[in-house]
């Protein structure tokens, strides 16, 4: 028998057991959350810009190893780079982020920070209004 | 009587009818715990329905020709079967659905539509599941009834005070769960259904995690209706049962229309058929009542005393393990009569839908979720819950799989 799960490799869960990032930012240019029914995973981004540019994210939230891990990572990962190329992520960077392969039941959990900083740049920009993001939308 | 007095189960010789279980994953053998989901189907069950499409498949009730007969007697006998198992008085009282939520709906629909308005009340418990729960809260929203819920207490059994003081002269229906899939609860159905009738209200039970479990009667328990599913009790999906006392059926309308469904049309007018058919319209699910009829033959063969005797010795057996571990939740009654062969936990360190994932890779199958019972889950003030549930062929060195699995989920979160 295996170790355990390719899903729960060294890097998930450290991060799922000492999230990065973790909290609220004090002056965020913008915060959103989102939820995954399914799981009841809880995730809140807040992201602060400089021009164009993500400076600095923060996550807060509650639920399985897999949506907190893929949040902790994506707030070290965003600085950086711009908002349109935060726009342009799609699972496949999440998964590549993650760095395992993420069985199709949980890739909703994986994908659901990422969704969730998306949909707060869109409302930034004036593309969106949902007080929410979920992931059964798709 | 005691499940230490019934004789146990040839689990070996079962399990041989169940090629599915051989099956194995990373050099893994199947464990699978996931029978309150859906039941695995055995050989007989399966040759039944293959021997139907083989030798006589055809439409029912619309052919003079050979395989047509045969067809109609097989999918109406099996009505037949059905209600001699469930204790129904004969097979105008059983009508096939597509499971248990349809059975649900049909009598939401045919029923409570027309007779629920503003002021009748529609008793739930916090334990149904989103089959009956949603569908009342729905149709109570169209017609301005009111939806009231009996509460569980902290051991997840309903508090039969509340019971008391929820239903009343203004309520129409009660609608509960037999067996609850998420806490494994055992209601006592019959003292609710005496409760409902002292007050003139008719009640629906949910039984589909009981018929595959135990014994049922419906005339014993009185109940009005009474649904569960195929899938769960080793037979094929797609057909389930609403069980309805003869002259309640016979004075509701029909729910869908159609083929099959009539007596006479006319461009103007139609009349309908007689009970069951009334409810059945259109081709019907022919193979897979067929299946079901081998499915009530193969449980009955076994003998439902044992079925439940068995489910309750792993349930407890389980119970025990887990209940013996500092961080693992249990939801639900101790083992006891009034618990079912399901466990449903969380190990406080990991999340249900984690520990699912790491189960998955010992090859071990549990349900993690809300167990389609999400206000229960938010009352048990958890997101989700992990469960395990038996069958016939699941045995103890099973169960200690599901505990060695949740020790190396343990392992890895520590
Ligand atoms: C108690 C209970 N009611 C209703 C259902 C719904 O059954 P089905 O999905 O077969 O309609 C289930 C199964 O998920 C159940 O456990």
């Amino acid at each position: 028998m295996g170790l355990g799960s390719d899903m729960y490799r060294q890097q998930i869960l450290d991060h799922y057991k000492s999230p990065r990032n973790y909290g609220e930012l004090e002056d965020p240019t913008f915060t959103h959350i989102g939820e995954n029914p399914m799981c009841g995973d809880e995730i809140r981004m807040d992201v602060r810009l400089d021009g164009q540019e993500i400076e600095q994210v923060a996550f807060s939230g509650d639920g399985c190893a897999i949506s907190q891990a893929a949040a902790s990572m994506l707030t070290t990962e965003l600085p950086g780079t711009t908002v349109d190329e935060l726009l342009e992520m799609d699972r496949d960077d999440i998964v590549d982020m993650l760095g395992v392969e993420i069985s199709p039941m949980r890739i909703k959990c994986a994908v659901l920070a990422e969704k969730v900083a998306q949909d707060g740049a869109k409302m930034y920009r004036g593309d969106l209004d949902k007080e929410k993001t979920t992931t059964e939308d798709d | 009587m005691s499940h230490q007095q019934v004789e146990s189960l040839d689990v070996d010789r079962i399990r041989a009818a169940y090629p599915i279980l051989e099956r194995e994953f990373s050099g893994s053998q199947l464990v699978y715990l996931d029978n309150a989901a859906t039941t695995h189907t055995p050989d007989p069950v399966v040759d039944a329905m293959s021997d139907y499409y083989r030798q006589y498949n055809s439409n029912v009730h619309r052919g003079i020709h050979h395989l047509s007969q045969e067809a109609s007697i097989a999918y109406e006998e099996a009505h037949d079967r059905v209600a001699d198992f469930i204790g129904a008085d004969g097979r105008e009282e059983v009508i096939f659905t597509k499971n248990t939520t349809e059975s649900e709906n049909l009598l939401a629909y045919a029923w409570g539509l027309a007779e629920l308005g503003p002021g009748d009340e529609v008793v739930l418990t916090e334990m149904e599941h989103h089959a009956s729960l949603v569908t009342w809260q729905q149709i109570a929203h169209r017609t301005g009834a009111d939806v009231k819920y009996i509460a569980i207490d902290d051991d997840g059994r309903l508090d039969m005070d509340h019971a008391h003081e929820c239903i009343t002269d203004d309520t129409a229906i009660v609608s509960v769960v037999h067996v609850s899939n998420t806490l494994g609860t055992v209601n006592p159905v019959a003292e609710l259904a005496d409760i409902a009738h002292d007050h003139d209200a008719y009640i629906f039970v949910d039984g589909a995690q009981a018929v595959p479990t135990r014994p049922v009667d419906v005339q014993a328990i009185d109940a009005d209706f009474y649904a569960f599913s195929g899938h769960k009790m080793a037979g094929p999906t797609g057909i389930g049962v609403l069980y309805g006392k003869r002259h309640l059926l016979e004075a509701m309308q029909p729910y869908l229309y159609g083929g099959g469904m009539i007596e006479k049309v006319t461009f103007e007018d139609s009349t309908w058929a007689e009970l069951p058919w009334k409810f059945e319209p259109g081709t019907p699910p022919i193979a897979e009542a067929v299946g079901l009829e081998a499915a009530v033959d193969y449980l009955e063969e076994i003998g439902m005393e044992r079925v439940q005797a068995h489910e309750e010795r792993l349930a407890e057996y389980a119970y025990e393990q887990l209940a013996a571990e500092d961080d693992v939740d249990i939801y639900g009654p101790e083992p006891g009569p009034d618990r079912g062969g399901l466990v449903s936990f969380n190990l406080e360190s990991v999340h249900a839908h984690d520990l699912a994932s790491i189960m998955n890779d010992h090859a071990v199958a549990i349900r993690a979720g809300d167990h389609c019972t999400q206000p229960l889950h938010d009352k048990l003030g958890v997101a989700a819950s992990a469960r395990a549930s038996f069958y016939v062929y699941n045995t103890r060195e099973e169960v200690d799989k599901l505990v060695d699995a949740i020790d190396s989920a343990r392992q890895l979160f520590a």
